[in-house]
């Protein structure tokens, strides 16, 4: 059957190409002969299946030359067979022993799907190829071995291929090395995990010269972006993008709540679907509200159909039982996080419900491919509105995603905490030559503008410490011996392994069950665990337990069915709104009427509009109003929850200085609401843009959102350690806070470099003044200051808000001697 | 500066938000656990090149609360230094600034465990001083009254804030760890919940001394 290219795509009938079906070709195939032919073996094995190659996936064969290749395909189009084809077809049948194909996906667990997939192919068609993973959870023994003995195809994390490359004989490794494959590079590029990861390529292209790139990736909003994030010369290949998803917003019965996430109320509804439907996976925005959520559902979940918990808190064990009863089809629905927005398959998932505004266009757009896996059949997905605001927000979302928009922020040249890691790595690996590292560096897409005096800077406090005041010979990690930087004590590599990587994750601490080998469960937050006395219920992996005790530092829990409990709190990571959502939201506000809102939705806009106004683009509204004896101001932005924390930081700061007391502070995607002892009558003086920089740049320094930037920056760059669970003594702790760090080196050191990564860092992320700035812009000075007597009904939600900031100041050393003199008056000791 | 004032076995003390321990009466100062050159001892030893100022930093408070103290003696609770070396390698002008701040003044180094031995500094080194009815020694010990000792950088939480502390009983008084980096133990650990008497009070340094029960 000859097909041109770019023809339909030919598969048996009903049954869809994808990750889990693997591979192509009924031979013989025609148009193989213009590429690489595969193995007789494997086309007979793929004929035997009755597949074919989609477009892409052929055009994949043909470019197998070329030095770097861009694909990007929807969920569900076999790009990952895609990426592996030229690989199988250059190996053969019987390839000659030595390492050919790197494969780095984002997580663990893909990598383990993967090589399970491959091995299908690869064991049915009898073919001699090696195909092996290797992660932080492969056995020392197996470690070793691989690096005597790598396979042909690994498949690896960032992570672990930056630790590989650390060590001396990464040379001896890599030498033949033909080709690395990037899956998921959409995600990877959005972090520092990416950053790291082209500096590892950078690594590998010196220590393999002529290797050949594959980029795997989602529909992104700007490809050729990512391509120069890939190679410095790199084909794009873009797959059909398939049918418009179904997407609707789920009935229920009862209203969204006014406030909060995790959509609670509708559990009948949801229900009803997972009922309806073979295989649901439902989405949350973070690991907490996954986790009340489950439980919730599992109190309503009469029919006790078969539905499974998965996010990244969650012990190893209990992952790999919900993936592989998944695989085997046991599961009529999977509640999770983004631990699953990565190309995990799962079968026949035909539904996808996002719970909880999805924030991000993009990032929905990805999520909602992951129901009917099949290319060529639309996608179905429902949003869940957790609260009333959200309602818009998710029309929003609709629209956008109609509209074929996809949003996202371009990011900056490659983080300098990530290339001084880097730096580090390499010496612990050998002696290096300054020049040549630097011009091996300046070949990673993200570092590819960096100067050589910012890399000097770096290698400088990677040697030294980098501190304006000068120590001595002993205060040097590196040296420079005959030319060459080396390691000053070779003993030290050992500690910078084990500091590897770009996640800077809370603290946390394992659960078990208690009693002897008691039954892992997951992490918590060592904070969390804190603030736990025995006797405490909290909910993890959907069990309900009970606190038992710390013992070296694993929390000890019993079971405790039926018990109300305390939540844990997770880091779930909270995106903001993107520019794009919070301009098609006020869209919506700017309508006269709703009809394609629900009712409930549709008369609280319009009740708001009658006691106050709605926002509107091209201007600020801020509302002031009285409540339970406080003053509260209300500022809609409408800049992201990250920007309206630093303009809730910057306003309490302001309106200390002038005397008005503020008390504290609560922000979300949309609104900043400042509760104080005195009003506010005139905003203007407040929010004035070059004042508002000025301020900014002295109330920076001394602030908490940069202390945590500070944290992640200071950890990746090498400047404290991680803490390792075996090292961690019990209640004395070996290290002390970061944040004495940042507060020393800010007084003793302000323009360390540290403290310059940090500062850009959080303008960007934490602080995100960029889109102040923007908010301000837009406005030109048109605030509408509407005092009202009581609060109004857009403003109602925030007082509902967790999250609440207290002004450190005056005011909470006040609240902190009232407690304080009211636990003595309690105690009788006053 | 609005220290907390208590008194211990008849004398009545201030502890200050800095974390040093005034005494009126008798115009002295007391601070434990100072840690000097501590970066400087983990840069030998290959560790992380931390920031090479807290020994400026920790002089610079103790600069600050004797000026305002206008204290005439000085008793250092021990682990002053970081290790016996660390003092032979401070920097000149932080030991210039050290001797300058001991001009005039009768300071005492008690040993801790981490600098046992002599200095070449001044000062007297002493295993533990008693005056009046007070005992100051580094670490605790379960048969004593009157006594102040440090050693165990205590701290303590409240409203969700972890703040070195001062603790406080009947019988003792623990100092809070005064060196610029140095980590701590929480006030609920076995070892403290045990020294302390069940009536025992945390004061917590920042800004204000804070005086609270003290968690366990």
């Amino acid at each position: 059957m000859a097909l041109g290219i770019g023809g339909p795509p030919l598969r048996r009938k009903g049954k869809p190409l994808r990750a889990t079906s693997p591979l192509p070709c009924a031979a013989p195939c025609p148009y193989l002969a213009a590429m690489i032919p595969l193995p007789p073996a494997l086309a007979d094995w793929f004929a035997a299946q009755g597949w074919t190659l989609h477009p892409h996936q052929r055009q994949m064969l043909d470019l197998a030359a070329s030095p770097a290749c861009l694909l990007i395909a929807p969920t569900g189009g076999g790009k990952t067979l895609a990426g592996f084809l030229p690989t199988l077809a250059e190996l053969g049948a019987a390839p000659a022993p030595g390492l050919h194909t790197l494969y780095i996906s984002p997580l663990k667990a893909l990598t383990a799907d993967i090589r399970r997939n491959l091995r299908r192919p690869v064991e049915g068609a009898g073919l001699a190829i090696r195909v092996e993973d290797r992660t932080g959870d492969t056995t020392f023994t197996q470690r070793r071995r691989q690096r005597a003995d790598p396979p042909h195809i690994w498949l690896t994390t960032p992570e672990s291929l930056a630790l590989l490359l650390s060590y001396d004989d990464a040379p001896r490794i890599f030498a033949g090395l033909r080709r690395v494959i990037v899956d998921e590079i959409h995600a990877l590029a959005e972090s520092k995990r990416g950053d790291q990861l082209m500096l590892s390529l950078a690594r590998l292209a010196t220590l393999a010269p002529g290797l050949r790139r594959i980029g795997l990736s989602a529909t992104v909003e700007d490809p050729p972006a990512l391509a120069r994030f890939l190679a410095p010369d790199c084909r794009i290949l873009q797959a059909d993008p398939g049918p418009d998803p179904d997407i609707s917003m789920l009935e229920t019965e009862a209203a969204p709540p006014w406030a909060g996430g995790g959509g609670r109320y509708a559990i009948p509804a949801i229900l009803d679907q997972v009922r309806a439907h073979r295989t649901t996976l439902i989405f949350h925005n973070t690991r907490a509200q996954a986790e009340i959520f489950f439980h919730d559902l599992w109190l309503q979940n009469t029919d006790n159909l078969a539905i499974a918990i998965h996010h990244g808190s969650l012990a190893r064990e209990q992952r790999d039982r919900v993936e592989a009863a998944m695989t085997a089809g046991q599961l009529r629905a999977i509640v999770c996080t983004g631990t699953l927005d990565l190309g995990i398959d799962w079968g026949d998932v035909d539904l996808v419900i996002q719970v909880g505004a999805p924030k991000n266009v993009k990032r929905l757009v990805q999520r909602i491919g992951r129901a009917n896996h099949r290319y060529n059949a639309p996608s179905k997905a429902l949003l869940v509105p957790a609260n009333r605001f959200e309602v818009v927000e998710c029309h929003a979302a609709f629209d956008a995603v109609r509209a074929h928009t996809l949003d996202g922020d371009p990011r900056g040249p490659g983080p300098r905490d990530v290339l001084c890691q880097h730096i580090l790595a390499t010496a612990a690996a050998g002696p290096f030559d300054a020049g040549a590292l630097y011009a091996e560096v300046t070949t990673a897409g993200p570092y590819a503008t960096l100067t050589r005096p910012d890399f000097d800077a770096c290698l400088d406090f990677v040697a030294t410490g980098g501190y304006a005041l000068r120590a001595y010979d002993r205060w040097q990690r590196l040296m420079l011996r005959g030319g060459q930087w080396t390691l000053r004590d070779p003993r030290a590599a050992a500690v910078i392994r084990q500091n590897l990587g770009t996640i800077v994750d809370t603290e946390t601490l394992k659960v078990r069950l208690k009693g002897r080998m008691g039954t892992p469960l997951g992490e918590i937050e060592e904070a969390f665990a804190a603030s736990l006395t025995p006797g405490d219920t909290f909910l993890i992996g959907g069990q309900v337990v009970r606190y038992e005790g710390l013992r070296e530092m694993t929390v000890e829990v019993t079971r405790q069915p039926g018990r109300d409990p305390k939540v844990a709190v997770f880091s779930g990571t909270k995106f903001a709104t993107s520019t794009l959502l919070t301009q098609r939201i006020m869209g919506i506000f700017a309508k006269k009427t709703w009809p394609e809102l629900p009712p409930h939705t549709a008369r609280w806009l319009a009740l708001q509009r009658e006691v106050s106004q709605l926002p509107q683009a091209d201007r600020l509204l801020v509302e002031t109003f009285p409540y339970e004896g406080r003053e509260h101001l209300c500022l809609y932005g409408f800049a992201g929850r990250n920007a309206q924390q630093t303009l809730g930081l910057l306003l309490t700061k302001r309106m200390e200085d002038a005397g008005l007391a503020p008390l504290g502070f609560v922000a979300t995607d949309y609104a900043t609401l400042i509760w104080g002892l005195e009003p506010v009558t005139d905003v203007a003086p407040l929010l004035d843009a070059a004042n508002l920089r000025d301020w900014l740049e002295g109330w920076l320094a001394g602030n908490a959102v940069m202390k945590r930037s500070f944290r992640g920056v200071a950890t990746i760059a090498g400047l404290i350690e991680r803490s390792h669970q075996g090292r961690r003594k019990s209640g004395r702790q070996a290290t002390f806070s970061s944040d004495i760090l940042y507060d020393t080196l800010q007084k003793y050191d302000p323009t360390h470099l540290l403290l310059a990564i940090t500062r850009e860092e959080a303008m960007r992320g934490l602080v995100d003044f960029g889109r102040i700035e923007e908010m301000l812009a837009r406005v030109q000075g048109r605030i509408d200051l509407i005092a009202l007597l009581r609060v109004s009904p857009l403003a109602a939600p925030l007082l509902l808000e967790h999250g609440r900031v207290p002004v450190a100041g005056a005011g909470q050393e006040r609240l902190l001697a009232e407690a304080a003199e009211r636990l003595l008056a309690a105690a009788g000791l006053a | 500066m609005s220290g907390y004032g208590f008194s211990l076995a008849g004398q009545a003390l201030v502890a200050l938000p800095s974390g040093a321990l005034h005494w009126p009466a008798q115009g002295l100062l007391c601070v434990s656990d100072l840690h000097f050159g501590k970066s400087d001892r983990l840069a030998r030893r290959g560790g992380a090149l931390l920031p090479p100022y807290e020994t400026r930093a920790t002089l610079a408070r103790l600069d600050a609360d004797l000026e305002a103290t206008a204290a005439r003696q000085v008793i250092c609770l021990g682990d002053s230094f970081d290790d016996l070396d660390a003092a032979d390698r401070l920097e000149d002008s932080d030991a210039l600034w050290l001797t300058r701040l001991m001009a005039g003044r009768d300071w005492t180094w008690i040993a801790g465990n981490h600098d046992p031995g002599p200095l070449a500094l001044g000062g007297s080194l002493r295993a533990e001083v008693r005056l009046q009815t007070l005992t100051f020694r580094h670490i605790a010990d379960l048969g004593t009254t009157g006594e102040v000792s440090g050693h165990y950088h205590p701290k303590a939480r409240l409203a969700g804030q972890a703040r070195p502390c001062f603790l406080l009983d009947d019988t003792r008084l623990i100092l809070p760890a005064y060196g610029a980096y140095t980590g701590g133990l929480r006030s609920d650990d076995a070892v403290l919940t045990t020294l302390m008497g069940p009536k025992a009070l945390a004061v917590l340094t920042g800004r204000r001394a804070l005086a609270l029960p003290m968690p366990r």
